[in-house]
C-alpha cells in the first residue's frame, strides 16, 4: 500500500509543473479562451512530444502503456493552470472509447496530436443518466442516426465525434445503446458552437440522417460508456484538486499583501481559520482524487463507481466551499474578470455539473450502501 | 401576538398589488421574468412610474415628498414589491443620500435635492469605497482642499456602481489629516459633468459591466455641497449603515426567486420524473423556504417593535447577513436545477430582442451568471465579516 507518486511519475508531475509556469501564464490562457480556437495548437504538439497523449493507451496501439493514475497527476498540474486544452475529451473520454473498442488507427493519431474527438453522451434531458439515451440510430444498408446529442465539450475543434444512440430498447433502458463515430463534417450533423462560462468551448450537436461508423458491438455499449465516465470523473477530480490548490494559494497571497485596518487580511484569525478548512478540503481532494485514479483502473465495476462516485460528491462539495470563500476573502477584487482567481472559481463551479453532480453521485454511492464487501 | 393583518392593512396590500400588477410596463416586466439585463431607460420608466405614485421614495416622510408609512405598511410593501417581478429601487438616490440629506442637509438642501429624488429626476451614485479604502473605509484618501468658495478634489474612487448612468455622485472625501482618520472624513455632492471627473468601466466575472473606476482630478466643488457639518461626515456614513434596514434582506425578492426554482424544478426532468418530485432536489428547497421563513418572522419582529416606536439597531445586520446568504444559495439552487445547461454562455443571451433559439430551455442563459455576480451581495454593503463584527461588537458587546 503506497498512495504516493513513483519515481517515474514525479518527473511527469515536475514536466507538467514546468509546463505550467513558463509557458502557460494567465493572460495567455485568457487569449487562448477567446481565440477562434479556444485552445493552442501549438501546445497541443508539445503535449504529444512530450508523451501526455499517448500515456494511457497500450503500447499496440501507439501508446506508452501508462496508467489512468498518471493521466490524473498530468490533470492535477493541468488544473493548477487553469489549462484549457482539451485533454480531458480527446484523450480521456475519446482516447479510452477508441481503445477499448479496438481502433488502434485513431488511438495513434490521439497520441500523435493530429486527432481531436468529443464524445456526445448527454441530451437535453437526460440530465446526468448515462443511459437515458433517446438518439436512436437505424441500419439501412449503413447506419443512420437522429437526435439532439447536448453540450458536447470540443465539439466545435472535434475531427471526429463520438455519440451514444440507441439501436434497441426504451429510452433509460441499459441494454440497447451503441457507439458511433459521426463526422462533423457529414450533411446530417449540425454543430451550434458556443463558449461555455468556464472558458471552454462545447456545441449542441444536432443528427438528421447523419451517416454514423458503429463502435463496437451493437447494443452493448453501455458497461463502456460508464466506465469511460468513470474515468473522466477521476480525471476531472484531479483537475479540480489542482484548480483548488492553486486557489487556496492565491488567497493566502491575496490577503498577505491586501492591508486592512493597517494590518494584512491575514492576519485576522477568522480568516485564518477559514483558509485553513480551505487547506483541509484541498488536501482530502487530492487524496480522494488519487484513490478514484486508482480505481477507476478496477476490473469490478462497482468498486470502481464507488470511488469515482465517492470522489465526485467530495470535491463538489469541496469545490464549492473552496471557491466561494476565495471570491470572499479577495473581496471586490475577486468579482473581477481582471483577476485569475474568478476564472479558477468559475471552473471550479461547473466541475459540479460535469459528469453528474453532488446529489447525482451521492444517489449513485447511497445504492451501494448494502454491498457487504463495501462496509465502512 | 397575532399574524392576522387587520383590515386596513389588507386593504393597503390590496391596493399596492393592483398597482404594480396594473403599471409594470409588460416588456419590463418580461425581461425580469426572463433575467435579462435591464437598461438605464428600464429603471427609469420604472422608477418614473413609482414616483408618479408617490411611493419611489417609500421609506420618507410626506413632508418630503414620501408616502409615510408606517413600519407595518412599508413591510407589506416590500413584500407586495418583491412578489411582483419589478427591477429594485436604485437605493443610490432614495434610500442612500436622500435620508441623509432629510437628517442632515440645510433647507436650501434639501429643496434643491429631495424633489428630484423623489421624482427620480436624478440618477446618484455612491462614492464610498476607494483602492486601498474598502473594509476600513475610513482610511479614504481622496483629498478635498477649500479655496475660493470651492473644494478642489483630487483622488480616486471604485467599485461605483452605476456610475456610467449617473448625474451626480455622493462622496465621501478626506478634508483633515488631523485626529482619527474618521474625524477627517466630509460627505460632498459632486456633478458629474464637472470637469476633471473621468469614468473607467470595471468588467465583473459574469462579463457584466455595472461598476466602475471614477477617477477626480482637480474637480471644483462648490462648499454648498457639503451635507452637514465639515469633518463630520463619518457620522453621517454611520447614520446611513443604520438606516431603512428592514428591506435589506429581500425577503420579497428571495421568495419570488424561490417560486422560479420551483418553477424550473418543475419543467426540468430527472429519470422521466419533473426534477422538483426529487426528493433530495426537494429537500433543499424546502431548507431555503424554512430559512427564509425564519428570516421573515425575525423581520416582522422588528418591524412590530419599530411601529412600538423602537427601531432597529445594529441587529439589522442579521438581516443583511441571512438575506444575502439565502439569496446565493437560491441562485446556487437554480444552477443546479438546469443540469448540463449551466455551462453554455452566450452573452447576448441576456440581452432583450436576442432573436436566436436559446441554448437548452428558455431559461437557462442567465443563471450561472447570476450566480457568479450575486457573488458580490455578500461582498458589497458592509461585507458578511464586517457585518458579524458589528453583531459581536455593537450588539454583543465582545
Ligand atoms: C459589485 C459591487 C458593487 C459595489 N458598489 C459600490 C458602490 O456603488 N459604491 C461604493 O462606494 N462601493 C461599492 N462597492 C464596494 C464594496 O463596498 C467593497 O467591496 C467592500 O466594502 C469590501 O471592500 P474591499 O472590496 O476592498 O475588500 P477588503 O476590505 O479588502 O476585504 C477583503 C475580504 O476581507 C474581509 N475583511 C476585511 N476586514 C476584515 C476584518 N477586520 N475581519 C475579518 N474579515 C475582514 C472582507 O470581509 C472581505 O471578505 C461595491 C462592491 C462590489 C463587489
Amino acid at each position: 500500500m503506497n498512495l504516493a507518486p513513483t519515481e517515474e511519475q514525479k518527473l511527469l508531475i515536475e514536466s507538467v509543473e514546468r509546463f505550467v509556469e513558463k509557458d502557460y501564464p494567465f493572460e495567455q490562457r485568457r487569449e487562448l479562451a477567446a481565440s477562434e480556437l479556444g485552445y493552442s495548437a501549438d501546445h497541443w504538439a508539445t503535449f504529444a512530444e512530450l508523451g501526455w497523449l499517448a500515456i494511457p493507451f497500450p503500447e499496440d496501439q501507439g501508446g506508452l502503456g501508462g496508467s489512468i493514475t498518471d493521466s490524473c497527476l498530468i490533470a492535477e498540474q493541468l488544473g493548477r493552470g487553469l489549462v484549457v486544452e482539451p485533454y480531458l475529451w480527446t484523450v480521456i473520454l475519446g482516447g479510452h472509447l477508441l481503445s477499448r473498442s479496438g481502433r488502434g488507427d485513431l488511438v495513434e493519431q490521439i497520441a500523435t496530436g493530429v486527432l481531436q474527438t468529443a464524445f456526445g453522451f448527454a441530451e437535453p434531458t437526460s440530465r446526468y443518466n448515462l443511459a437515458s439515451v433517446e438518439t436512436s440510430a437505424a441500419d439501412s444498408g449503413g447506419w443512420r442516426l437522429n437526435g439532439h446529442k447536448a453540450v458536447v465539450f470540443n465539439a466545435p475543434a472535434a475531427d471526429t465525434i463520438i455519440v451514444t444512440a440507441r439501436t434497441a430498447g426504451d429510452p433509460r433502458d441499459e441494454e440497447g445503446i451503441s457507439l458511433f463515430l459521426v463526422d462533423p463534417k457529414d450533411p446530417g450533423v449540425t454543430l451550434r458552437d458556443y463558449p461555455t462560462v468556464d472558458g471552454l468551448r462545447a456545441a449542441e450537436v444536432i443528427l438528421e440522417d447523419a451517416t454514423g461508423e458503429l463502435l463496437g458491438d451493437a447494443g452493448a455499449a453501455y458497461p463502456l460508456v460508464e466506465e469511460t465516465i468513470d474515468r473522466g470523473i477521476a480525471v476531472v477530480c484531479a483537475e479540480a484538486a489542482g484548480i483548488m490548490h492553486t486557489t487556496l494559494q492565491m488567497t493566502r497571497e491575496y490577503t498577505a499583501q491586501r492591508k486592512q485596518f493597517g494590518v494584512p487580511l491575514s492576519k485576522f484569525q477568522v480568516l485564518q481559520h477559514r483558509m485553513a478548512d480551505m487547506f483541509n478540503l484541498t488536501e482530502q481532494s487530492i487524496s480522494l482524487s488519487w484513490v478514484a485514479a486508482v480505481k477507476a483502473e478496477s476490473e469490478d465495476s462497482l468498486e470502481r463507481a464507488r470511488a469515482c462516485s465517492a470522489a465526485k460528491v467530495f470535491i463538489g462539495k469541496a469545490g464549492r466551499q473552496v471557491g466561494q470563500e476565495s471570491i470572499q476573502m479577495h473581496g471586490g477584487m475577486g468579482m473581477t474578470e481582471e483577476m485569475p482567481i474568478s476564472h479558477y472559481f468559475k471552473r471550479l463551479t461547473l466541475i459540479d455539473t460535469l459528469f453528474g453532480n453532488r446529489d447525482h453521485h451521492q444517489r449513485r454511492y447511497s445504492d451501494l450502501l448494502d454491498d457487504k464487501r463495501f462496509a465502512a | 401576538m397575532n399574524l392576522q393583518e387587520s383590515p386596513e392593512l389588507q386593504s393597503f396590500r390590496e391596493e399596492v398589488r393592483a398597482f404594480l400588477a396594473d403599471n409594470l410596463p409588460p416588456d419590463i416586466k418580461q425581461k425580469m421574468e426572463m433575467g435579462q439585463s435591464l437598461k438605464k431607460d428600464d429603471y427609469q420608466r420604472w422608477m418614473k412610474i413609482l414616483a408618479g405614485r408617490g411611493w419611489l421614495a417609500a421609506g420618507w416622510p410626506e413632508e418630503h415628498g414620501g408616502p409615510g408609512w408606517t413600519p407595518a405598511q412599508r413591510y407589506i410593501y416590500d413584500e407586495e414589491y418583491g412578489r411582483h417581478s419589478c427591477p429594485r429601487v436604485l437605493p443610490f438616490g432614495v434610500t442612500m443620500v436622500g435620508p441623509v440629506i432629510i437628517a442632515f442637509g440645510n433647507e436650501e438642501q434639501k429643496a434643491e435635492y429631495l424633489p428630484k429624488i423623489a421624482n427620480s429626476d436624478v440618477w446618484w451614485c455612491q462614492g464610498y469605497s476607494e483602492p486601498g479604502a474598502g473594509s476600513d473605509l475610513a482610511s479614504l484618501k481622496t483629498k478635498a482642499v477649500k479655496e475660493n468658495g470651492h473644494y478642489i478634489v483630487n483622488g480616486q474612487k471604485t467599485w461605483t456602481t452605476m456610475a456610467q448612468y449617473a448625474d451626480w455622485i455622493f462622496c465621501l472625501v478626506r478634508t483633515s489629516d488631523e485626529g482619527k482618520p474618521q474625524e477627517g472624513i466630509s460627505f460632498l455632492l459632486i456633478d458629474m459633468k464637472t470637469p476633471g471627473i473621468t469614468v473607467k468601466p470595471i468588467v465583473t466575472m459574469d462579463g457584466g459591466q455595472e461598476v466602475n473606476e471614477v477617477f477626480l482630478d482637480d474637480v471644483k466643488v462648490p462648499v454648498e455641497n457639503c451635507i452637514g457639518d465639515e469633518n463630520k461626515g463619518w457620522t453621517i456614513a454611520k447614520y446611513l449603515l443604520g438606516h431603512e434596514r428592514t428591506g435589506i434582506a429581500e425577503v420579497g425578492k428571495s421568495r419570488r426567486q424561490l417560486q422560479r426554482v420551483k418553477d424550473i424544478a418543475a419543467a426540468e426532468t430527472i429519470d422521466g420524473m419533473p426534477l422538483i418530485e426529487d426528493t433530495a432536489f426537494r429537500g433543499k428547497i424546502a431548507e431555503v423556504e424554512i430559512e427564509l421563513l425564519a428570516l421573515d418572522a425575525t423581520i416582522l419582529r422588528m418591524v412590530s417593535a419599530e411601529g412600538a416606536g423602537k427601531p432597529p439597531g445594529p441587529e439589522a445586520s442579521l438581516l443583511k447577513i441571512k438575506g444575502v446568504e439565502l439569496q446565493q444559495a437560491i441562485t446556487e439552487l437554480l444552477l443546479e436545477a438546469i443540469g448540463n445547461y449551466g455551462s453554455p454562455y452566450i452573452r447576448e443571451a441576456m440581452d432583450h430582442g436576442w432573436n436566436e433559439p436559446p441554448i437548452g430551455p428558455e431559461y437557462a442563459a442567465p443563471v450561472a451568471p447570476h450566480y457568479f455576480n450575486w457573488r458580490k451581495s455578500s461582498i458589497y454593503g458592509g461585507s458578511n465579516e464586517v457585518q458579524r463584527s458589528i453583531i459581536a461588537k455593537m450588539v454583543l458587546g465582545l
